[in-house]
């Protein structure tokens, strides 16, 4: 195009590539130019806090809190030395004490009151002096009432999720899954979504949804790239996670 | 994508005709154990969501030559030709691939997530084995519906309004069977440890179902027999339910034969 002639034989005044330099060099004054300045900084002064609103009050506003209705302290009970009738050879063996499968397969999840009352059963003995423990006898055992527990990982309603084909098939450990949920002293407040009212812990609790821990997060994709990794492809069909 | 010679498995069901009596079992079976919802008023049957549908038909002649025959219709669970490019006239319509010809067990999935209600599905399906949503099931005639939700199984996820909805062939029973194996350390499944709920409950013996892929299944002894036909064959869809009929205008009449075209029209012509 730049050597094309104008018919009156002239060379023509401004080819297209010239002009688009003489347009960048314009741009680049008006950025240093007083008024594209305050621009800017009106531009900031919108960005900033729309980041802010979005980053920390938007979560905050998105989940609500809830505490759960006791304190479960899976330390304690994991502690050999003061529960001495949780034993195993793994560590998974000892957690499938409460956490057990049935005989046709299916996981019980968390357990029911019935599994609390082979130790807390007495209200006239109990194992130890805290409030938590009485409000567990009096509450829960005596009456034969379950603890309303809130699940943290409960996936949405479409998903089918299977425990032993991850623990007896797949070798995994809880952790990788759960992280340190098995060692906590005392329960985090149930983090629910208000507008899908799934549990927090499925998005994880980071905003950017990166991840560092394999736990981190357990969403559709998290599910699918493990099942990648291990060299299990078959599983991410959409039928075997969704019923 | 390479060629695919099958699947691992693949699950079918055969239907004898001569057995079936109409009764509906099946159907009520199918609803109750999928959470197929009703609504308050259940007397439009065309509205009516029925994964398992029951048809009547009869030969066309007048009394005394008048024979009636019934027709439980499942979802056909089509698949493919075996020479690339036709699958179920489902999978290939739907533009959200909300449906799945899984590839493992080769049953037909529908994922109500997914779902974006278009209803191409609807229209591509010869055999009208799917089904629209138009109200939301248990929660849309409250206060009557109260406590409903509590009649629901959790191994099906209930519908909402705007998804399309299909038999599955208990799907949920093959995990239930799946997960049983595991316990017991095995990873294949014995013959009839999944079956479908309609299979379970017919009270006539009329349904049997099983891995197709198996010649010592009783489907796979049972489709050999030459009164076994398949709905609109010459769609080439390849269903996997069969039936069986000795009545050979049953058989003609699955076909939709016009009454000068008594041979079916084979799939390579297609
Ligand atoms: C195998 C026996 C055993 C089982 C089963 C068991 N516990 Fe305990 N639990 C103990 C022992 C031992 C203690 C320690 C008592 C102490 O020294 O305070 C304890 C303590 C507690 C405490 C008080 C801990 C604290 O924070 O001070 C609570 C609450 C509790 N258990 C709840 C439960 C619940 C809920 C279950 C049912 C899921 C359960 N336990 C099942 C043995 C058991
Ligand atoms: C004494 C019985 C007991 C033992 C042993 C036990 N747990 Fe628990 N677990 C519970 C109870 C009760 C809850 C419900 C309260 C809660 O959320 O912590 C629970 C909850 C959990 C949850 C949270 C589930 C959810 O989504 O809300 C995880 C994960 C978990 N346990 C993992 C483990 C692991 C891993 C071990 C072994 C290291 C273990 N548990 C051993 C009783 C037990
Ligand atoms: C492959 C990842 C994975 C592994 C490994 C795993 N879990 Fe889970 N766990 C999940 C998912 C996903 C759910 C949610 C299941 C659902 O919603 O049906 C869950 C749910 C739970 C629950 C709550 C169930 C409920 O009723 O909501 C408990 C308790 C639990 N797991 C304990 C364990 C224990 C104990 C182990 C180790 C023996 C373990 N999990 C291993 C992924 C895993
Ligand atoms: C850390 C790795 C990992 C994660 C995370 C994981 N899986 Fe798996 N999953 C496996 C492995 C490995 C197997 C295969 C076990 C086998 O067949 O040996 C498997 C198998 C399964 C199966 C069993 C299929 C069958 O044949 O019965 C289902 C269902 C499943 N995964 C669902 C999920 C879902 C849903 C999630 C996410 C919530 C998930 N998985 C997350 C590793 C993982
Ligand atoms: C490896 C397991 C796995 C497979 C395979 C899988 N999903 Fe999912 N899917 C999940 C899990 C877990 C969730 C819930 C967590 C989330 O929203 O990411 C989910 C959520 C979804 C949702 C959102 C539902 C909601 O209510 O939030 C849709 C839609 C969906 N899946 C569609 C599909 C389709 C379509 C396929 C097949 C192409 C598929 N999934 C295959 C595990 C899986």
């Amino acid at each position: 195009m730049e050597n094309q002639r104008d018919p009156s034989g002239k060379t023509p005044g401004q080819g297209p590539l010239l002009s688009l330099i003489n347009k960048i060099k314009a741009l680049v004054k008006t950025i240093f130019s007083s008024s594209f300045k305050i621009g800017l900084v009106y531009f900031a002064a919108g960005l900033v806090p729309a980041l802010i609103i979005g980053w920390l009050f938007f979560p905050a506003l998105l989940y609500s809190k809830q505490t759960q209705p006791m304190n479960f302290n899976h330390a304690l009970h994991m502690d050999p030395e003061i529960v001495s009738e949780i034993q195993g050879d793994t560590e998974t063996e000892r957690c499938l004490y409460c956490h057990s499968f049935r005989n046709d397969g299916t996981f019980t999840g968390i357990p029911e009151i019935g599994v609390c009352s082979e130790c807390h059963k007495d209200d006239d003995f109990p194992l130890g002096e805290s409030e938590e423990e009485e409000l567990l006898i009096n509450e829960y055992v005596t009456n034969k009432r379950e603890i309303p527990w809130l699940s943290y990982s409960r996936q949405p309603d479409c998903v089918y999720f299977s425990h032993i084909a991850h623990i007896e098939l797949g070798k995994l450990e809880c952790t990788t899954c759960h992280g340190n949920r098995g060692k906590n002293q005392v329960l985090p407040a149930y983090e629910k979504n208000r507008i899908s009212g799934y549990s927090r812990n499925i998005w994880g609790k980071k905003i950017s949804g990166l991840k560092k821990d394999t736990w981190d997060s357990m969403k559709m994709d998290d599910c699918a790239a493990c099942h990648k990794e291990k060299g299990h492809e078959e599983n991410n069909a959409c039928f075997t996670c969704h019923k | 994508m390479e060629k695919r010679e099958g699947h691992d498995n693949k699950y079918g069901m055969v239907i004898d005709l001569d057995k079936c009596t109409g009764c509906g079992t099946c159907m009520v079976a199918c609803a109750a154990e999928n959470n197929v919802t009703v609504r308050a008023d259940e007397s439009d049957k065309e509205r009516s969501i029925a994964w398992m549908q029951l048809y009547k038909i009869d030969n066309g002649r007048p009394f005394p030559d008048t024979e009636v025959c019934y027709f439980p219709r499942p979802c056909m669970h089509c698949d493919e030709d075996g020479r690339g490019g036709h699958h179920s006239p489902c999978v290939s319509v739907c533009v959200a691939t909300a449906t799945e010809l899984d590839p493992h067990t080769g049953i037909v999935s529908q994922i109500y997530a997914r779902c974006i209600g278009c209803r191409y599905c609807q229209a591509a399906c010869p055999y009208h084995a799917r089904y629209f949503n138009w109200w939301d099931g248990y929660s849309s005639f409250k206060p009557f519906s109260k406590g409903m939700e509590r009649s629901l199984s959790p191994e099906v996820s209930p519908r909402m309004r705007g998804v399309i909805e299909k038999c599955t062939f208990c799907h949920h029973r093959l995990m239930r069977a799946k997960t049983k194996a595991y316990a017991e350390n095995r990873r294949d499944l014995r013959e009839y440890e999944y079956i479908t709920a309609c299979t379970e409950a017919c009270p006539a013996r009329a349904i049997t179902f099983g891995d197709l892929n198996n010649p010592d299944h009783m489907v796979s002894r049972l489709i050999k027999n030459k009164n076994t036909f398949r709905l609109l064959e010459k769609l080439n869809t390849q269903p996997k339910v069969y039936y069986i009929s000795s009545k050979e205008w049953v058989r003609k009449l699955a076909d939709n034969y016009l009454p000068d075209q008594i041979k079916p029209v084979s799939g390579n012509d297609i």
